[in-house]
Parts: structure tokens; sequence; C-alpha cells
């Protein structure tokens, strides 16, 4: 895995872990429109960035489109990347 | 139904090979106030929910806890993925070893399976609710004492990630519980 993907994964991961945080928040406070402005907000920026890299780097979901042959299969699994050498 | 997204919650780095501390994590992987009891316990229990927010929370927390299952079985198999035999013979990883190689499996430090006994789902969200409460203080206090035994940085830092998850859903069941106690006295009431 390059520098710059995995650069770019774990800025999704940041995406996504706000997510869950105001998607909790959210649930209990759904009235909160402070919290559902941020929501939204790093939404957009999630699925822009999740969108550029399953584009160049092939799905991270299975939902999503891929050339041939079939990306989502590719190495590394989540458990196999070395976040400590970026 | 669910979705797999191929990456972790969190950025998993471990920087030693110790089969020893493999064992003592494996705690949280199938351990009963671990990460595996945690989603099935929250996602078992939403059909009884009466609230939107209640069964919101119990569902999203719940996906998160097979995220947290995720992220322990990568610490584990990190810490044991390089160990040579005589890395493990002698550790309490050894009798792990001789049944399930280096593949995590679901239990506690000392070897005790998992088991839907572990759990409750009550039927009743009072009941419910303040058993999860108790099981996310449980599961931080193991997050405290397996950050005692743990000597590698990056361990720790998932560790301690971990550790203020619990928190978070601690607070969220505790406002999960106001709400549908406020629903339960309102229907009570009219
Ligand atoms: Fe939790």
């Amino acid at each position: 895995m390059s520098r710059e993907q995995k650069q770019l994964l774990l800025e999704i991961m940041q995406y996504s872990f706000a997510l869950v945080e105001t998607n909790l928040y959210l649930d209990t406070h759904p009235y909160d429109e402070r919290a559902l402005k941020l929501h939204n907000s790093y939404s957009q920026k999630y699925n822009e960035l999740l969108s550029l890299y399953e584009a160049k780097y092939g799905p991270l979901r299975y939902t999503q489109m891929s050339g041939c042959p079939w990306a989502y299969i590719n190495d590394p699994w989540p458990w196999e990347i070395d976040f400590d050498v970026i | 139904m669910w979705i797999y997204e191929k990456k972790l919650q969190y950025p998993v780095r471990v920087y030693s090979t110790n089969p020893a501390l493999a064992q003592m994590i494996i705690e949280q992987f199938g351990g009963a106030d671990g990460e595996l009891s945690a989603g099935i316990r929250y996602l078992t229990q939403r059909w009884t929910m009466p609230t939107n927010q209640a069964k919101a929370i119990l569902t999203d927390i719940g996906t998160e806890e097979l995220a947290h299952w995720e992220i322990i079985g990568t610490i584990v198999w990190k810490l044991v993925k390089d160990a040579t035999i005589d890395q493990i013979k002698g550790t309490p990883f050894e009798a792990h070893y001789v049944n399930h190689g280096k593949s995590p499996y679901p239990h506690d430090a000392s070897g005790v399976p998992w088991t839907a006994a572990f759990i409750n789902s009550k039927g009743d969200p009072i009941a419910d609710l303040h058993e999860n409460m108790a099981a996310e203080q449980k599961a931080r206090a193991t997050y405290e004492w397996l950050i005692n035994v743990s000597d590698d940085p990056g361990v720790i830092d998932a560790l301690r990630f971990l550790r203020e998850r619990e928190i978070v859903h601690f607070q969220r069941f505790g406002e999960a519980l106001r709400i549908v106690q406020e629903e339960l006295d309102r229907k009570k009431y009219y």
C-alpha cells in the first residue's frame, strides 16, 4: 500500500469515526441542529473522499463499482495494514 | 442488514511480538465483558425497545462493538503473527496455540470459551438498559487492567481509544434510559 493510499485511507477513517460519534449523539439528541450541521458536513466530506479512494484503489464496500478484475478483494485487508510506517 | 466496510475503525499500530500479551488482550475478544458480548447483547435487545431513540442507539452501538471486536482481533494477530515457537513456548499463549494456532478465538484470557450466558436480553427495556450501562463500566475497567499489563505503546494507544468509547457508550445508554423512562411514565399517566 503506497504512502498516498494509506494517507487517504487514514483521512477516510477519521471522517468515518467522526460520523460514528455524531450518529450516536444524534440518536439521543435528534433535534440538536448544531450536531446535525456537523454531521452533514462530515458526511459530505466522507462521501467525497470515499468516491475518490474507490475510483483510484477499488471498492471498500461491495456495493460499489469495480473494473475487471473485481478489486474489492485486493490486499491489504484491514488487519494487514502497517499503520506504524506511513 | 449490515454492509462491511473494508477498513478498521481505528488504525492499529503494534511494535512488538508478544504472545503473552496477546493472550491477555483476547479477554476483550471472547470474554464476558468483551466486544463480542457487547455487540451480540445490544443487537439482540433491539426487538423489545419501545422508543426510536433506544432502537437506534442499540443498533448503532451494537454495530460499533463489532468494529471494536475487529480491532481486538487485529491487535492479537499483530502480536503473534511473527512469533517463533520458542517465543510461544512457556507463555500463557501456548495452550491457545496448540488448539487454534495463531488465529484469534473467542475465549477469555484464561481460555473459557465465549457463551451466550455472558449476556442477557430480558425483554424489559429498563432492565436491559441498566445491564448495558453496567456492561460499559465493566469493559472500561477491563481496558484499564489491560493497559496496566501492556508495554507496547501502539497497543496501549489502541486500548486507550477503546476505553474512551466505553465511556461514550455509557453516556448514550444513560440518555436512552432517561428517554425510555419518560416514555413509560407518560403512558402510565394518560
Ligand atoms: Fe461499548
